[in-house]
């Protein structure tokens, strides 16, 4: 009974002490597989750490899922605390509504114009001199992923660079091996175009076609090339019947793919399942052909709430994601490059130093999340993911589609 | 002359009070709301709606897509193959019923269990069922039949009718029962007089009960109409529109384009097309039904 008693006092005295301010943020993201589960609870155990604490809300399926149900949200007046979206253009109409928090404050106060690299991350987050979201992450889209078992198996060296994989696909398909894995999301083959895009035929005619809707460019013969290679893909990816990314790096992982076109969230999965970077699975940023990374990336967005306890905890939330701490511990767990150039990585593997390295030499591009509304994407999804499936449609009149695509796209 | 007839609007007034909350729901909320995306249907609307007409730019954009005509097609196929196969599939299974079997509750229970499940639940049922890694394949080719090839989900051929397969199997269980109350309904001296004339038993089903089962037919069309134009979850669940967009249908378009898409304009345009493609169907049948009993 004393026993009891006294640790209802002690229950008591934790309530007592903690201060009055004490916020739960409700956080929404759509960081539900293995490596992103791991890095999210990184980011819930540093805010926890403050007098706050995190409620999670996970949405899985994905960012096509999840925005939606989070835009309805805010919509319908029940703001969350925050919530994550890849920062660009998607959130430009919630801001226009006057529906987000401007963070400039935050952001003067914690130096983030200083420390944030490269500094076209706040750029995003920036509408008419304000900044309204807190980038946490550098994700790029290109890079190859490659199992280094399943070309030894059948007896070819692991390709350096996009044409040696093409070359070496007709050999794993002989062994019963997936030459490429793609699942059936439909952004998995749009993005995979791309990465194609922008190592074949560069980062100028990916910023002219999308940026500045260069139509002549988009019908032209670089372009041209471009999609002969997405039919060379379309081959190479026959057969892989899965559906969420996951499951088709899995499919390198398991060695039953030779490789994944896929962003850099992928290296999360392999560390998950324990694989080592050069000796068990190969990454070639820009296909080993333009070694260039795009700066997309995750932010979080703050809504305005009718709550001084919530907007004080929405304070030390963005404070927090961008702590030397914090960034270090969640982008080693994610796979991700830290938006702070002043960070030290030095318990990155060798995929993420390569990131690293390249990211310092400056070669980056504009994230196609920056450069076209949702609109336009999704658009190319539904493109992209017919031809990927469909073999009866020629990069010809694949083209001519894209063509009208882009001349309708803002 | 002084108490002349009464107003007509005053008759039965607390059963017209009382139906003022339905009337003022349906008004608003199904009528207002239709006017509304029909209005804004003709905006360009993206993330927000916003009132900046474009005319028939959206409805332009719409009959150019292909995934638009791709998934016209597919509700094509699978409305007219799920009207016609779960009416014949549910009045078979309810007449073999019918026939005073032993067990019959149990039968009636586990033919119509699947309704009890979502579509959600059926639509992965079914995408492990066809799975050819191991669904129905692998378990065929495991017996010993190695040549054996039954993989309708990745094949965009026969995608559609995978999603008919889930359909059926959750709906005709419905249909089923429907259709064994409409038999229940006929009077057993109907049954007895074809006998004593020796009419076979087939001949009396179609020349004569179902002729008499006219309002319970009109009923089960009208579920299955509507069960058929808003397919959208089974084929989020078993295909995700895939492969490629070879099971898209138009609901999943109007979802994609204003959510996902982030373009409410277009959302809308196909949405109305959608409104427009169901009044096409039901003008005329209820012109048949209801215009019909005036004119008698």
């Amino acid at each position: 009974m004393k026993a009891m008693l006294s640790a209802l006092a002690v229950s008591t005295a934790i309530f007592a002490a903690s201060p009055a301010s004490a916020a739960d943020l409700e956080v929404m993201h759509w960081w539900t597989s293995g490596g992103e589960a791991a890095a999210v609870g990184e980011l819930a155990k540093a805010f926890d750490g403050t007098e706050h604490s995190w409620v999670d809300g996970a949405i899985a399926g994905g960012g096509g899922t999840a925005r939606p149900i989070m835009v309805s949200r805010l919509i319908g007046g029940d703001p969350m605390g925050a919530f994550q979206f890849n920062h660009g253009r998607q959130a430009e109409e919630l801001i226009e509504a006057g529906l987000l928090r401007d963070m400039t404050a935050i952001a003067e106060a914690e130096g983030w114009l200083d420390v944030v690299y490269p500094q076209s991350l706040l750029d995003s987050c920036t509408v008419d001199g304000k900044i309204y979201c807190a980038p946490v992450n550098i994700h790029s889209w290109q890079w190859l992923w490659l199992s280094n078992k399943a070309f030894e198996s059948v007896g070819a060296a692991v390709p350096a660079n996009w044409d040696e994989f093409v070359a070496a696909a007709p050999a794993l398909r002989k062994a019963g091996l997936q030459p490429l894995a793609v699942g059936q999301q439909s952004w998995q083959t749009s993005g995979a175009f791309n990465v194609l895009m922008v190592a074949l035929a560069g980062p100028d005619v990916l910023v002219k076609v999308y940026g500045d809707k260069d139509v002549d460019l988009a019908a032209g013969p670089e372009l041209a090339s471009v999609f002969a290679a997405a039919a060379d893909a379309r081959e190479m990816s026959q057969g892989s019947n899965v559906q969420d990314w996951n499951q088709a790096t899995n499919l390198v992982i398991t060695d039953k793919a030779g490789g994944q076109i896929m962003g850099d969230w992928a290296q999360g999965e392999f560390q998950v399942a324990g694989k080592v970077a050069g000796s068990d699975y190969t990454c070639l940023p820009g296909l080993g052909v333009n070694e260039l990374i795009d700066t997309a990336g995750d932010a979080f967005y703050f809504p305005i709430v009718d709550d001084a306890e919530i907007t004080a905890a929405q304070d030390v939330l963005a404070a927090t994601l961008l702590s030397k701490e914090t960034q270090v511990a969640f982008n080693l767990a994610k796979g991700s490059l830290p938006v702070r150039g002043d960070v030290d990585l030095s318990a990155a593997n060798d995929c993420m130093k390569k990131g690293l390295e390249i990211l310092a030499a400056g070669n980056t591009l504009p994230a196609v999340t920056q450069l076209n509304t949702e609109d336009t994407n999704n658009q190319l999804n539904d493109l992209f993911v017919e031809f990927f499936n469909d073999t009866g449609i020629t990069p010809e009149a694949a083209q001519a589609r894209f063509v009208d695509i882009i001349k309708s796209g803002e | 002359m002084q108490n002349a007839r009464p107003n007509q609007l005053f008759r039965n007034m607390t059963a017209k009070i009382a139906a003022i909350p339905m009337i003022l729901t349906a008004l608003c909320v199904f009528v207002g709301g239709t006017v509304w995306t029909i209005v804004y249907s003709f905006t360009s609307s993206k993330l927000l709606p916003r009132a900046k007409f474009v005319g028939f730019d959206q409805y332009e954009r719409l009959w150019s897509t292909s995934r638009w005509t791709v998934s016209l097609e597919n509700l094509f196929i699978y409305g007219l193959c799920s009207l016609v196969l779960s009416l014949i599939i549910g009045f078979l299974l309810a007449s073999l019923l019918d026939q005073k079997i032993r067990f019959e509750n149990t039968f009636r229970s586990i033919l119509l269990y699947p309704f009890a499940l979502s579509f959600i639940v059926t639509g992965l049922v079914w995408q492990w069922i066809l799975n050819p890694e191991f669904g129905v394949q692998s378990v065929v080719r495991g017996a010993g039949w190695i040549g054996f090839s039954f993989n309708p989900l990745y094949d965009s051929e026969l995608v559609i009718y995978g999603v008919l397969i889930a359909g059926l199997w959750q709906g005709s269980g419905l249909i089923m029962v429907l259709m064994l109350a409409g038999m229940r309904g006929i009077d057993q001296d109907i049954w007895k007089a074809s006998r004593v004339d020796g009419i076979p038993m087939w001949k009396t089903y179609i020349l004569i009960i179902i002729p008499m089962m006219r309002p319970v037919f009109i009923t089960t069309l009208v579920i299955i109409a509507s069960g058929i134009v808003k397919v959208y979850d089974l084929v989020v669940a078993q295909t995700g529109g895939g492969p490629g967009i070879s099971s898209e249908v138009p609901a999943k378009y109007v979802y994609d384009y204003m959510f996902q898409g982030q373009n409410l304009g277009q959302g809308f345009a196909a949405s109305t097309m959608m409104l427009l493609a169901v009044l096409i169907v039901v003008i005329p049948w209820a012109y048949l039904e209801f215009g019909s009993k005036n004119r008698g």
